[in-house]
C-alpha cells in the first residue's frame, strides 16, 4: 500500500521535480528580466535617482522622434545586410565543396570553423589592427597597388564595411558547417542522376541542393537577423571602446545605442523602450521572413 | 556525396579558406612578437618577432590577466556544469516522461530561444545592483546557470538516445524515477553531455556584453580585459593584440584537442533544431 503510493508519486511527481530548478533559474535570470523591462520602458528611469516617475507611453513617442535612434536603425539593417547576403552565399558555395569525398574532411572543417571559436572581442581588436589608418594591412596592400589609403573609421560606408568583414570572417564557417549537416540528408540519387545528365557541379548546387535544404537556409537567415540586430562588440571595439560608434554615429549600431543609453547616460527606461522597440523589429522581420518564404513554398 | 571526386580546385578553394581561416590570428601574433614601431615599416613584418615575452610581461602588468584567466575558468567551468547537469535532467523529463502540460512547456521553452537575450540586461542588471551582486562573478555565473538551447538539445537527443521500453523494463523491476536517471540516462546522455559542455564552456568563455556590462575593469574576465586594452585614443597595438592571443590561446588547445567533436556539436544542433 505505502509502497504503491510512493510508486505512483514518483511517476506522478518526479517529472516536475526534473524541471523545477531549470524552469526556477530560467524565470528568475531569463522570463523575468523581460517582462520588467517592458515595465521600466514606462518610467522615467534613472540609477542616479531613487523615484521613478510613471510616463505612460512618452518614451516610445520619443524614441520615434529620435534622431540617433533611426540612425542606428539604419546603420544595423545596412551592416545586416552588408554582413548576411556574402556570408551566407559564400557558406553555400562552401558547404558544397566541402560535401564531396574530401581527403582530411576532419582538418577542412577545422579550419572552416576555426574563426567561430575565436571570442567577438579578440576578432574586433584584431580586425581593427587590420583596417587601422596607418598601419593596417589593408591600406599596405592598397597603397602597394596604388589605390591611396582610406580612413575606414571616418566614413560612413568604409567603416560598416569594416565591420560586416569581422562578422563574415567570423559566421561563414560556422553556417557552412549548418549547410554541410542539411546536404548530407539530400538523396545521393539525384546527384548521381544529374550527373548522368551532364549538368555542372555548379548546376546541381542552385537545382538540387539549394531547393533541398529551403528549409535550412531560412532557418539560417533568421538566425542571423537575430545575430544582425545585436551586434555590439564589433562597433564599440572598432572605435577604441567609444560607445558613440564614430564621431558621427555612422557605425553605431541598435545594441551600441542601447548600451550608451544604459550605462553611459544611466537612463534606463529609455534604454528599456530601445529593448522593446528591438524586440519589435526583430518580430517584424522574422514574419515578414515566414510569409516570403511560404509564399515561396506554395509558388 | 558517393561519386563526386573533388578536383584540384577544390583543394585550391579549400586552401585560400584555410588561410583566410587562420591568416588574421597569425597576424595577430605577428603583431604581439614585435614592437609598436615596426609595425609602421614598409612591407610590414609577416613573421614573428623577437618581443613577444616582453609583449605578454607588458599586458599583464597593465591589466591583472591573472586575475582575468582565473576569473574565465571559474566562471565557464560552473557554467558548464550547471547547464549540463539541469539541461540533462530537463531534457530526461521532457524526452521520457509524461506530465500534464509538457507540450506546451516545450514550446514556450523552443520559443523563448528566438529572444535575443540583450533585451533582458537593463532589469538584469537592476536586479543585480538590488542584491549587491554588480562586480563579482555571481552576477557574471547566474544568468548563464540554465539555457534554454540546452534543455531542447538534450530532449531531442535522448528521444533516441534512450529506448522508452529500457525505462518501463527498469520500472518493472522496482526502479524509482532517480535511480533510473542515474543508471540508464545518465551514461546514455554522455555524448551528447560532452558536446553541450564544450559548446557551453566556448560560448561562456567568449561572452562579452554581459561581463562588460556587470563587471568592473578591476576584476574582468578575460574578454572584458580586452576592451580595457582597446580602449584608450592612441592604440597600443602591440599590446591589445598580445592580449587577444592570451584570450584565444587556451580555446585553440581545447579546439585542437576536441575539435571534431565541437563540429559534430555544431552539425548536430543545426539538423535537429
Amino acid at each position: 500500500m505505502m509502497k504503491n503510493l510512493l510508486y505512483r508519486l514518483d511517476v506522478k511527481g518526479s517529472p516536475y521535480l526534473y524541471i523545477v530548478p531549470f524552469f526556477l533559474l530560467f524565470a528568475a535570470f531569463g522570463i523575468f528580466p523581460l517582462a520588467y523591462t517592458a515595465w521600466v520602458s514606462l518610467h522615467e528611469w534613472s540609477l542616479l535617482s531613487e523615484t521613478h516617475t510613471f510616463l505612460g507611453l512618452q518614451n516610445y513617442r520619443d524614441l520615434f522622434a529620435d534622431e540617433y535612434f533611426w540612425n542606428a536603425l539604419r546603420n544595423t539593417a545596412q551592416i545586416w545586410v552588408l554582413s548576411t547576403v556574402p556570408q551566407l552565399l559564400m557558406a553555400l558555395v562552401l558547404a558544397h565543396v566541402l560535401n564531396q569525398r574530401l581527403r582530411a574532411p576532419t582538418f577542412w572543417r577545422m579550419t572552416a570553423v576555426l574563426p567561430n571559436i575565436t571570442s567577438v572581442a579578440a576578432v574586433a581588436i584584431i580586425f581593427g589592427q587590420i583596417f587601422g589608418k596607418d598601419y593596417g594591412l589593408v591600406n599596405w596592400l592598397l597603397e602597394t597597388l596604388g589605390l591611396g589609403r582610406i580612413d575606414w573609421q571616418a566614413g560612413t560606408a568604409s567603416s560598416q564595411i569594416a565591420i560586416s568583414v569581422m562578422i563574415i570572417w567570423r559566421w561563414t564557417g560556422y553556417n557552412a558547417l549548418i549547410y554541410l549537416a542539411a546536404m548530407q540528408a539530400v538523396n545521393k540519387d539525384l546527384y548521381d542522376a544529374a550527373s548522368l545528365d551532364g549538368a555542372s557541379s555548379f548546376q546541381q548546387l542552385t537545382r538540387i541542393t539549394v531547393p533541398a535544404i529551403r528549409p535550412t537556409i531560412i532557418f539560417t537567415v533568421i538566425v542571423s537577423t537575430i545575430g544582425g540586430m545585436q551586434v555590439l562588440a564589433e562597433p564599440l571595439l572598432f572605435g577604441g571602446a567609444s560607445v558613440t560608434g564614430g564621431s558621427d554615429r555612422q557605425f553605431q549600431t541598435l545594441s551600441l545605442y542601447l548600451y550608451e543609453v544604459a550605462f553611459s547616460r544611466f537612463d534606463f527606461g529609455y534604454a528599456s523602450t530601445a529593448a522593446w522597440a528591438m524586440f519589435g523589429i526583430i518580430v517584424i522581420v522574422a514574419a515578414i521572413n515566414y510569409f516570403l518564404t511560404s509564399r515561396l513554398r506554395r509558388s | 556525396m558517393a561519386d563526386r571526386r573533388p578536383g584540384k580546385l577544390a583543394y585550391f578553394a579549400l586552401a585560400g579558406l584555410a588561410l583566410f581561416s587562420g591568416f588574421p590570428l597569425y597576424w595577430s601574433l605577428v603583431v604581439a612578437s614585435h614592437d609598436n614601431g615596426i609595425l609602421g615599416q614598409v612591407p610590414p613584418p609577416f613573421g614573428l618577432g623577437p618581443n613577444l615575452f616582453a609583449n605578454l610581461e607588458r599586458a599583464f602588468g597593465t591589466v591583472d590577466f591573472a586575475k582575468a584567466l582565473t576569473n574565465s575558468f571559474i566562471v565557464s567551468i560552473s557554467i558548464t556544469i550547471s547547464v549540463v547537469l539541469f539541461s540533462t535532467l530537463a531534457g530526461f523529463s521532457f524526452a521520457k516522461l509524461t506530465f500534464k502540460g509538457r507540450n506546451a512547456m516545450l514550446v514556450m521553452l523552443i520559443a523563448t530561444m528566438m529572444v535575443p537575450t540583450q533585451l533582458g540586461i537593463i532589469p538584469l542588471y537592476l536586479l543585480m545592483a538590488k542584491i549587491e551582486w554588480t562586480g563579482t562573478m555571481y552576477a557574471v555565473v547566474a544568468p548563464g546557470l540554465v539555457t534554454a538551447f540546452g534543455v531542447f538539445f538534450m530532449t531531442q537527443f535522448l528521444r533516441e538516445a534512450v529506448p522508452s521500453e529500457l525505462i518501463e523494463a527498469a520500472r518493472v523491476d522496482g526502479c524509482h524515477t532517480l535511480r533510473i536517471f542515474w543508471h540508464v540516462v545518465l551514461p546514455a546522455s554522455k555524448p551528447a553531455a560532452a558536446v553541450l559542455g564544450m559548446l557551453t564552456f566556448m560560448t561562456a568563455w567568449n561572452d562579452f556584453f554581459w561581463p562588460l556590462v556587470v563587471l568592473t575593469p578591476e576584476d574582468p574576465t578575460v574578454q572584458t580585459a580586452l576592451s580595457t586594452l582597446a580602449s584608450g585614443y592612441i592604440q597600443d597595438y602591440s599590446l591589445s593584440l598580445t592580449g587577444t592571443a592570451i584570450a584565444t590561446v587556451p580555446l585553440l588547445v581545447v579546439f585542437a584537442l576536441l575539435g571534431k567533436y565541437i563540429i559534430g556539436g555544431i552539425m548536430q544542433g543545426a539538423v535537429k533544431s
